[in-house]
């Protein structure tokens, strides 16, 4: 099991890794959004895998598993939601902006002698 | 405590007056004078008890590991200078008041000025050095802000980066300098260090840390040869020149030689390093400033020779010396602070500061010319000013004391220095406001309001009080000053007269008959000056700074040159390639730790997550296909984290995962709706290189990591054990993000909030006119849209699931402290069973029924989420900490009521605001772009046969 894990973990990596090296901002933000589901399982997995050992109190229960892993995994799935609210309306507003969605800096974009003296 | 509070005040008052600039100037002055003047109050309440001869203490431990505590301390030299920051400080807030134009941000500027004001109380109340090193840094910096205010100058700008470059640089080698110090002594404890002389002066590292140490102090009160960014920061507004190079920055320098004096002096290295530097910057700056003819620039050159002179008493290294260090350090503040901004008024009623187009301003401005000629005469040192006073001290040990084994020397050489000084002052006089008054003022000068003079006036009757009743006025002060300067109990002696033999008399009359020679031949030595070439400061240490800048600006523009795809491959291959050496230098055993079997089902979940990820790399540019793939992907995460016993990610994940998808779908109908092919194949290859070096290094990081122990005891398992008798909770998860770490979650939720205020800016920003609120307007749908917008059968099905939605919410959010749920999810829920009515009917419709403020939402979760941290304090426990109980209501069973539960609403309330903020900025976008408001809730009723919303209004 532990091996399907990581290979999910990395199979997700890999594909968000790959989709945020695309030059639009649609595939950045999917890209973001795979890595953000492979770093999340990844922190998971520090608690080490368990199954049928929920973290909830019950008349035997042969154990518990990790709950420090799933409360920062909790806010980070909540945080990376906020952040990629934010970022889909930084790239709907970059393209109603300049017409285009592109995320690499033309030279036409560029300060003209690099910044101000 | 009160010491922390005092350096604390400025700090916090920093942040009143961007709030108070709406009230009015008038108000923002206000608030930001009475916060330096509560400051001011504390230390005179503190006053008392060291003029005793006390040594008043406050100490909170910080880092006690590193040895670096929040200690202060504050002694006769803390009590002299903090008195002269926050006074002279005061004065200043009250000038500025006035002086700034109506078109200079104020409350920028008393912003960056009580930032610049804590940090200096910082430095002369620490009792910790490298409490004081932090501080010394933000003075560097927060002058920085204060010198580049005006940023449309480019003299500002340039200035301001030449003092934080000089400042920095020094500040970066005291830095070395104290860790030396802290190192011989074994503490870093200012208190401790001042106590072991013989441990530090007999070290080997004595030198260089001196040196080190020197280097700071010399470039923040530019002596020689770092003098030259001092002239170049007059291109600060006036009020920032009075107080950063009259009483405050420039003598942070002299504090802290000082401050050490103890310790470091005593010794040959210290006088000919110290008293040297001293005397050749006096001497020169002295000369300079005869020659300049912008009187801020002549002020400059004064400053830094008077910086000069003190820094030469200080090397003397005797106690006598000191103590007329100390007493200069008075007397220089108030005249040099005056003359500032006299100067600043000819500045802004004459609109030039240009002696050689000034002249005759005596009979226009006879308030300022008073002031000035006070001052002026005082830092002339003629008698009885206050002025004359510390000259002729200093003139004494001057003469007193021997350079190389040569008694006269010194003498001469001071005497010299203050014969220029005699010129420049009567210059400043004589070619400002005697003579004819002319016609050719750029502007009609005249005396300024009240509010204007009234800082320099007061400063001007303290140079006549002082100078007429030293004994009275400025005795005690001296004292207690030089007191804890040289440890040894000091009561000076000021007299005007020291009779006919001492030999400061006669070095004065030479001085002033000097200086009036002198101040005849200007015209004649001004056209030799002129004729005679000299280096040019700036130019040279443009000379120096510029490669560096240029190499700096290559190696950016090379790294970062606006393409985000470089940055993301960079990045990632620079991770890959530390972690692959990391791997590379470590042990490889494989891991010992049971494999779990695979079952059947969640392989299959696995073949499902894994094609769809393929699949979207595969399907990327066709954007909503890959937005369907994202969603399965989404879902196999939340139910592998249903398998390995984590329902509360789960039910977080998959409430997450639905919101997600709706705002990117919203989001993706005004973006186009496929992604061309644009890069070579080679670049695809490449990308792909460094996506399967990524996705293999983090799958092989997680197979390590899960198939071994942890190495380290993990703190899990005191979670586990005190969840329910800490906290009164069954769900351990829960009880973590309420109550263990409730103080995580609350950051959490103000972040959260902050990001949808940042969508609702960025919206905002988008409908003002400009290209994208014209795009908007002109924007015709790319799809065909659907024969009923608002399909009556989604809205009957949303409308009955409405309130078993938002029961469940409430479900999962009472039972979340000891069953799976909690406020997170709860919130995600309901938002999710709105966003379903807004979808079913259209976003105007459904909001015009239910009138919620997002933004209040918002603001009353964080609100209630500290209201109940706060809650703790009154039964004085720490912020956060959280109670619990039993109660039975009648017919219900015996149930928990906690704390927490308070929290949790906060927690629910921002996130359903957030997202709920978030869908609503969206769709004002789609109203502008022409989406109509429907009338009725569904488009077509069959029961009438007829197609309603026909009158549809924009």
């Amino acid at each position: 099991m532990e091996a399907l894990v990581a290979s999910a973990i990395g199979m997700m990596t890999a594909a968000g890794v790959y989709l945020m090296l695309r030059q639009r901002t649609f595939p950045v933000i999917v890209g973001l959004t795979l890595l953000t589901y492979a770093v999340n399982v990844f922190l998971f997995t520090s608690g080490r895998l368990a199954t049928n050992m929920p973290a909830i109190y019950g008349e035997g229960a042969p154990g518990y598993s990790d709950p420090l892993p799933q409360a920062l995994v909790l806010t980070a799935i909540v945080i990376s939601f906020g952040m990629t609210a934010v970022i889909v309306m930084m790239a709907l507003g970059a393209f109603l902006e300049s017409g285009h969605d592109k995320v690499d800096m033309n030279d036409d974009d560029a300060p003209v002698d690099g910044g101000q003296k | 405590m009160s010491l922390a509070l005092i350096a604390a005040l400025p700090f916090l008052g920093a942040l009143l007056p961007g709030l108070m600039i709406r009230a009015g100037k008038n108000a923002c002055a206000l608030v930001t004078g009475s916060v330096t003047a509560l400051a001011l109050l504390m230390l005179g309440l503190n006053a008392p008890a060291v003029l005793r001869g006390e040594v008043v203490q406050t100490r909170i431990e910080w880092i006690p590991s590193l040895g670096l505590n929040a200690n202060f301390f504050l002694d006769g030299l803390g009590l002299l200078f903090a008195g002269l920051i926050l006074g002279i400080g005061l004065l200043i807030i009250l000038y500025a008041r006035f002086y700034l134009a109506k078109s200079d941000p104020m409350g920028q500027f008393y912003t960056y000025l009580m930032l610049f004001q804590g940090a200096m109380v910082g430095i002369v109340l620490s009792d910790n050095i490298l409490l004081l090193l932090v501080f010394w840094e933000l003075t560097s910096l927060s002058s920085f802000l204060l010198i580049g205010y005006w940023k449309h100058l480019p003299e500002g700008r340039q200035g301001a980066r030449m003092a934080l470059t000089v400042t920095g640089g020094g500040g970066l080698a005291m830095i070395a300098g104290m860790l030396i110090l802290g190192n011989i002594v074994g503490s870093y404890d200012l208190s401790v260090i001042l106590e072991n002389k013989e441990a530090i002066q007999s070290s080997d590292w004595y030198l260089p840390a001196l040196i080190l140490i020197l280097l700071g102090a010399f470039t923040k009160s530019a002596q020689f040869p770092f003098h030259f960014w001092l002239p170049h920061a007059m291109a600060a507004p006036t009020p920032v020149s009075a107080y950063l190079h009259s009483a405050t920055m420039v003598k942070a320098g002299l504090f802290l030689m000082a401050r050490m004096w103890p310790v470091l002096s005593g010794t040959p290295e210290w006088f000919y390093i110290v008293a040297t530097t001293g005397l050749i910057t006096m001497v020169m700056a002295a000369k300079i400033a005869l020659f300049k003819d912008d009187l801020k620039a002549l002020l400059a050159f004064s400053t830094v020779s008077h910086l000069g002179l003190i820094t030469m008493l200080l090397g003397f290294g005797t106690p006598a010396a000191a103590t007329v260090a100390v007493f200069h350090i008075i007397n220089h503040a108030t005249f040099k602070a005056a003359l500032f901004m006299s100067a600043g008024i000819v500045d802004h009623e004459a609109h030039t500061r240009d002696l050689k187009r000034l002249g005759g301003l005596r009979t226009l401005m006879p308030i300022t010319f008073t002031i000035v000629t006070i001052a002026s005469l005082s830092m002339a040192g003629i008698p009885p000013l206050n002025g004359f006073l510390s000259k002729e001290l200093m003139l004494e040990s001057a003469s007193q004391t021997a350079w190389m084994a040569n008694p006269w020397l010194l003498g001469v050489l001071a005497t010299i220095g203050a014969l220029f000084s005699v010129a420049y002052s009567f210059r400043f006089i004589a070619h400002a406001f005697l003579g004819p008054v002319r016609e050719d003022y750029p502007s009609k000068p005249h005396d300024p309001g009240f509010g204007l003079w009234a800082a320099p006036a007061l400063l001007a009757g303290l140079v006549i009080l002082i100078g007429l009743m030293p004994m009275l006025t400025a005795s005690w002060l001296v004292n207690a000053a030089a007191s804890a300067v040289t440890g040894e109990v000091v009561a000076v002696k000021i007299t005007h007269w020291h009779g006919l033999y001492a030999p400061a008399l006669w070095m004065s009359l030479a001085a002033i008959g000097g200086g009036l020679l002198l101040m005849g031949l200007h015209p004649r030595l001004m056209a030799l000056w002129n004729a005679t070439p000299r280096p040019d400061a700036k130019r040279i240490f443009d000379g120096m700074v510029e490669p560096f800048a240029a190499l700096a600006g290559r190696i950016a523009n090379t790294l970062h040159d606006g393409a985000l795809t470089r940055y993301i491959a960079i990045g990632t291959l620079a991770i890959a390639a530390v972690s692959y050496y990391a791997f590379d230098t470590g042990s490889h055993a494989v891991g010992t730790r049971d494999l779990m079997p695979v079952h059947p089902v969640p392989a299959l979940g696995w073949l499902a997550l894994v094609l769809a990820t393929v699949a979207i790399v595969i399907y990327h540019r066709q954007r909503l296909l890959t937005l369907v793939l994202v969603g399965i992907v989404g879902l196999m995460v939340s139910v592998s984290f249903a398998y390995f016993s984590a329902p509360d990610l789960a039910l977080t994940q998959i409430s997450v995962e639905v919101a997600t998808i709706i705002l990117m779908l919203l989001a993706l109908n005004f973006l186009p709706k496929a992604t061309p092919m644009e890069s070579s194949p080679v670049r695809r290859t490449w990308d792909g290189a460094i996506a399967v070096i990524a996705g293999v290094g983090i799958a092989a990081l997680a197979y390590a990591l899960m198939t071994r122990d942890q190495a380290f005891n993990p703190i899990s398992e005191y979670h586990i054990t005190n969840s329910k008798p800490g906290g009164g909770g069954t769900n351990i998860v829960n009880v973590i993000l309420v109550d263990f770490r409730g103080y995580d979650t609350f950051g959490e939720i103000i972040v959260l909030g902050i990001a949808a205020l940042v969508i609702f800016a960025l919206t905002e920003a988008l409908l003002r006119a400009g290209p994208a609120n014209d795009r908007l307007l002109a924007w015709r749908p790319d799809q065909r849209r659907a024969g009923d917008r608002h399909p009556m059968m989604l809205v009957v099905a949303t409308r009955v699931m409405l309130p078993i939605a938002l029961m469940v919410g409430v479900f999962i959010f009472l039972r979340g402290h000891n069953e799976p749920g909690g406020g997170f999810i709860a919130g995600l829920i309901v938002a999710i069973a709105l966003i379903m009515q807004y979808m079913a009917s259209g976003f105007a419709w459904t909001a015009a029924r239910q009138k919620v403020d997002y933004h209040a939402l918002i603001a009353m979760g964080v609100l209630i989420a500290a209201a109940t941290g706060i809650g703790a304090w009154f039964n004085g426990l720490p912020f956060l900490t959280s109670a619990f109980g039993y109660v039975t209501i009648w017919p219900l069973e015996e149930f928990e009521l906690a704390t927490a539960l308070l929290f949790d609403i906060g927690v629910f309330l921002t996130v359903l605001g957030a997202v709920m903020l978030a869908l609503a900025s969206l769709s004002r976008i789609g109203l502008r772009a022409g989406e109509t408001v429907n009338v009725q809730p569904f488009d077509i009723d069959p029961s009438e046969g007829r197609t309603l919303n026909s009158g549809e209004v924009r």
